[in-house]
């Protein structure tokens, strides 16, 4: 690990005016992702700013009946909150399908949702890749890609994003909510979070510089059947191959987002209109322009067919 | 073999980082003690990557200590070689095998990922505070009645995860196979292998684990 200074934050906006102020700074929370990506230098924050004194750890009812949960609540908690349960279920189900529980005690949920890719290129520093030094190129693209992007991906990079969490928070429209290092605050649709990697694909959000997470808000809860699907290589404690959430109405109605295939949740409202015509009409427009790698293409079949089975499940 | 060829780069990385790691901790900790000039030097860093250094205080077992340590150091890395509380175990380093699991303020953690610096105040319990070989905490008598390992190597880590695992199924928190969210869930075997899904054992001594977890479960407390 890189040698590196350490503070603890007073405040949001001043751990914010921190990060913008020195260079190469970072905040720190759980640290799970970061510290792991820490020890493989593929992170070399100069500075880390230790958010975890700041008070945002609570889940709070808002004025239109929805949840506003603290950037810091853990996975856990947010997993295990009645009303997250019962309500958001859909939220408890992702959360309860990612990591470990060891993991899930200490990931918060702005760090879930600014974790880095596991594209076993960006995490090791003898292979070229855009995304961990720019210009460098891919070497996903023509190498071992199973696991990678069929969908929105570029020449640059074929990442995706590894979060089960934000799988069902697109599905939520949840909203996220910020400081930044002026100190005013901002909110930004879960939508518009994570970007597409494009030519750029070091820039993974739309967040600025120095500019700190505070917490997260749910719109009032939608009802539905709640599901969340998870494919993976093993039963427990590994990233998706594939996944979907959906929230599905008596009527055949309802939203579906798809984990493991692109570089941000994958979700397409015009698919959504679909949903009463059945999996495949879904799926069509849910995967239109999707372009698989060399070893992925299962992937395509594999959305499909888990969707199918969360449809059905969903008809009880 | 494609995958095979991943395993092996991973961790030809993490037998470096480990290395690294482990030898920057001890030149550091010697040079530390010896204010000597000659030792740092040996430290494999350049005058403008010095290492930082900070304060904690901590609550390890009931004993309270004041350290100074490498910001870069570990939570795990404090307690054995700081604390020489070497029952904590560095297996991967990198959060995926369990074998560092300590319990910080009621709850089951990597000690491997993360700093000693950020658990000012932090009360930690390790296999050396749950009992001692005369005195067994019920989970590690449980351990030794069922066969509940091998090697030994990732069995503190198994059983600190053990222990905070009944305290969560108690405390209500669900898990991935848990049918319904708005019960309260129950430790059958399939949620226990669940819950200890993040404690790799080498050796494969998974079945007798869950029934050394069971019994202790099973006791009225």
């Amino acid at each position: 690990m890189k040698p590196f200074t350490y503070e603890r934050a007073k405040s949001p906006a001043e751990a914010a005016a921190s990060a913008a102020r020195i260079d190469g700074a970072k905040f720190v929370a759980g640290g799970t992702n970061l510290l792991d990506l820490m020890k493989l230098q593929i992170e070399t924050p100069k500075h880390l700013i230790d958010v975890n004194g700041l008070s945002l750890d609570r889940i709070e009812p808002t004025p239109d009946g929805g949840l506003r949960i603290g950037a810091l609540v853990r996975n856990t908690d947010l997993a295990a909150d009645r009303r997250i349960r019962r309500d958001y279920a859909l939220l408890s189900r992702a959360l309860l399908a990612g990591a470990s529980g060891q993991l899930r005690n200490k990931a918060t949920t702005a760090g879930n949702l600014l974790q880095r890719t596991r594209c076993p290129y960006f995490c090791d520093t003898n292979q070229p890749c855009n995304k961990r030094q720019p210009g460098s190129g891919c070497a996903a693209v023509d190498g071992i890609n199973r696991q990678h992007a069929v969908i929105g991906s570029s020449d640059s990079c074929i990442a995706t994003n590894p979060s089960d969490m934000a799988v069902a928070m697109r599905v939520l429209d949840a909203t996220v909510e910020t400081v930044r290092p002026d100190g005013g605050t901002r909110k930004i649709s879960i939508a518009d979070l994570h970007r597409l990697p494009g030519d750029t694909p070091q820039i993974e959000t739309t967040l600025a510089r120095g500019e700190l997470i505070t917490g997260v808000t749910l719109p009032k809860p939608l009802g539905g059947t709640h599901i969340y699907r998870k494919v993976r290589d093993r039963a427990s404690y590994a990233f998706a191959l594939v996944s979907v959430g959906a929230i599905v109405h008596r009527d055949g109605t309802g939203r579906v987002a798809v984990g493991g295939i692109a570089h941000k949740p994958w979700r397409v409202e015009a698919a959504e209109a679909e949903m009463p015509r059945g999996t495949k009409a879904v799926a069509a427009r849910l995967l239109d322009g999707a372009k698989p790698a060399k070893e992925n293409a299962f992937k395509l079949t594999l959305v499909e067919r888990t969707l199918g089975a969360v449809l059905t499940a969903a008809k009880g | 073999m494609p995958k095979s060829s991943n395993f092996e780069m991973s961790r030809r990385n993490l037998l470096l980082g480990t290395a690294t790691s482990v030898a920057l901790g001890a030149v550091w900790r010697k040079a530390y003690a010896q204010g000597s000039a000659d030792n740092a030097a040996r430290a494999p860093v350049v005058a403008s990557e010095a290492p930082s250094l900070g304060q904690v205080s901590i609550r390890v077992n009931g004993v309270q200590h004041d350290l100074a340590v490498d910001t870069r150091m570990t939570l795990l890395d404090a307690l054995r070689e700081h604390l020489h509380l070497t029952g904590t175990k560095k297996g991967c380093d990198h959060g995926q095998c369990g074998a560092c699991t300590v319990i910080v303020d009621g709850r089951r953690i990597n000690s491997c990922l993360t700093l000693a610096v950020m658990h000012q105040g932090d009360d930690v319990t390790t296999i050396e505070g749950l009992g001692t070989p005369e005195h067994m905490h019920p989970m590690q008598a449980a351990f030794v009645e069922y066969d509940g390992y091998q090697c030994g190597y990732c069995t503190s880590g198994q059983i600190c995860s053990a222990v905070a695992v009944l305290d969560e199924v108690k405390s209500g928190i669900p898990s991935h196979v848990t049918d319904d969210l708005n019960a309260d869930p129950q430790l059958t075997n399939i949620e226990l292998r669940e819950r200890m899904s993040g404690n790799i054992c080498r050796c494969g001594a998974y079945s007798n684990i869950a029934e050394a977890i069971a019994e202790v479960a099973g006791r009225p407390t």
